[in-house]
């Protein structure tokens, strides 16, 4: 019994949040058609999203490219591969790390704050004053969020690898003896610019995945501060979770994809 | 003219609306009395089409709330104020852009001309220079206020007023009260009151309505009430903790 009203909740909140995902494109296409689209809002949101977590991403980038370029460079030098260290730890960050865990980070740092924010709102009544002056929730508050989230999460991405290509680059050159020239040389003979937008196209879906979530879990909070709390908890683990799901089925269709068409 | 026919609402296994019957006249202000948690705001979000019932009608100017799609119920919404018991007032604008809101959103008036609305709305409720206070920086009252300064910005015809005077104490509740006539007696609006204060409710009702146990027990006069022989509204209005009123 406790596994059916298990799976029952869990299809009833994947369909909420796909209805919640096509009110916020309906709400877009309609501010875009009205001229009611506010660029004021988005950048507010987006540096509020993306400028903010600057710090944070550069640091996980940063330590991520230079403990691959340890882990992977003495390995690769022992077998005389040296020269292929910028390559695979350009090819590792630009398809898988950089766009998973920058998400990871986002989702830490701003999915969360999307549920505190909207949860507080609905318990104290916020939503339904913005109902009472004929302003739609979804209109105003996630068709922000949810474009400067997933634009910000495409931008940041870029950010992510650049900072780990430099962090990766500062090891090689300083630990593992490599030319900066080697390994860039080895970055330019092994990335494709197909590897680069295909890590770029993941995060923008992750990046609408942590906007979506962080807004339902708040639209759905009850109670007091324990329902905020909750909410933005929950925000997290299950934008987390789901990233790393969805990145599945992302990783084999952009390979196909690459093969059938790129190849 | 608005008319509550027979509206029912439950919340999982609680009713909270067994057939509420009310009609409130143009230009009336109707309180609402009734204990905590019967189910007062509901009746007011049933108003406002904040909520649906799950079976009755709510007919202003004779049409059925009920049946709005999206776009009526946003027309309605704009004739429509609502003053909210936590005032709800956005965290994240000031002062002036909480009461500006509406405006900003629904008509096309110049900054200048929104400014002026502001600031005069502020003055009718009697806190002028407050434009670019947050409202974390007011008190329990003052936001009240700026609540009430918002729900009147677009200036309502009609205008819902959700417990605005719990927790204040005795003077800001007197001078939301005024506030409240002078509005009525300006504007020209129908109040709707939903409260658990009878001194306030005393001082500006033209008829008062007793909620409890889902339904309108009795509506009349403020002589009327503090008249009627009904046992459960002489309890209410002398605060008895024994009698026909269980406690909820």
């Amino acid at each position: 019994m406790f596994l059916v009203n298990y799976i029952k909740g869990l299809v009833e909140a994947l369909g909420s949040m796909t209805i919640l995902f096509m009110q916020t494109i309906y709400w877009t296409i309609n501010a875009l058609k009205g001229g009611r689209f506010s660029p004021k809002n988005l950048f507010d949101q987006m540096s509020r999203i993306g400028v903010d977590s600057l710090s944070m991403v550069a640091i996980t980038g940063f330590s991520t490219g230079a403990v691959l370029v340890v882990q992977i460079g003495y390995q690769f030098a022992q077998m005389g591969a040296q020269r292929y260290v910028g390559g695979v730890v350009s090819l590792a960050m630009a398809r898988e790390l950089a766009p998973i865990l920058t998400s990871i980070v986002v989702a830490g740092r701003v999915g969360s704050a999307i549920a505190a924010e909207i949860g507080t709102m609905k318990i104290t009544e916020q939503i339904d004053a913005l109902e009472t002056m004929a302003t739609n929730p979804v209109d105003y508050l996630v068709v922000p969020r949810f474009w400067a989230c997933t634009i910000m999460l495409f931008m940041l991405t870029i950010f992510t690898n650049v900072i780990g290509m430099i962090g990766g680059s500062l090891v090689a050159i300083h630990q593992i003896g490599l030319t900066l020239v080697a390994f860039k040389d080895s970055i330019l003979h092994m990335l494709l610019i197909q590897d680069l937008m295909g890590g770029l196209f993941k995060a923008t879906v992750f990046g609408a995945i942590i906007a979506t979530i962080g807004c339902y879990k708040g639209f759905t909070t009850e109670g007091g501060a324990e329902g905020v709390g909750k909410s933005t908890t929950s925000a997290v683990v299950v934008s987390i979770m789901m990233i790393l799901a969805v990145n599945y089925f992302l990783t084999v269709g952009i390979n196909n994809f690459n093969t059938a068409y790129l190849q | 003219m608005i008319i509550i026919s027979n509206i029912h609402k439950s919340f999982g296994p609680k009713q909270v609306l067994k057939g509420v019957n009310l009609k409130i006249y143009d230009g009336e202000s109707l309180v609402i009395l009734g204990p905590s948690g019967c189910g007062k705001s509901v009746l007011l979000k049933h108003i406002i089409g904040l909520m649906k019932p799950d079976m009755g009608q709510v007919l202003i100017d004779g049409e059925d709330v009920t049946t709005f799609d999206q776009q009526k119920l946003d027309a309605l919404r704009m004739r429509m104020g609502m003053l909210f018991q936590s005032a709800a007032l956005f965290d994240s604008l000031n002062v002036e852009e909480n009461v500006a809101f509406g405006l900003r959103r629904h008509t096309n008036l110049s900054n200048r001309a929104v400014h002026h609305i502001v600031s005069e709305k502020l003055e009718m409720v009697g806190l002028p220079g407050t434009n670019y206070l947050m409202p974390s920086e007011l008190s329990g009252g003052m936001r009240k206020r700026v609540g009430l300064a918002r729900a009147i910005a677009m200036e309502p015809e009609i205008i819902l007023y959700d417990e605005p005077t719990t927790g204040l104490d005795p003077i800001m509740t007197s001078a939301i009260d005024e506030l409240h006539l002078s509005l009525k007696e300006r504007l020209g609006v129908t109040s709707i009151v939903v409260t658990h204060d009878l001194k306030s409710a005393y001082r500006v009702c033209d008829r008062i309505a007793l909620h409890y146990g889902g339904q309108i027990v009795e509506i009349g006069t403020r002589e009327e009430i503090i008249n009627s022989p009904n046992p459960v509204v002489q309890q209410f209005i002398r605060g008895e903790a024994h009698g026909p009123m269980s406690l909820v």
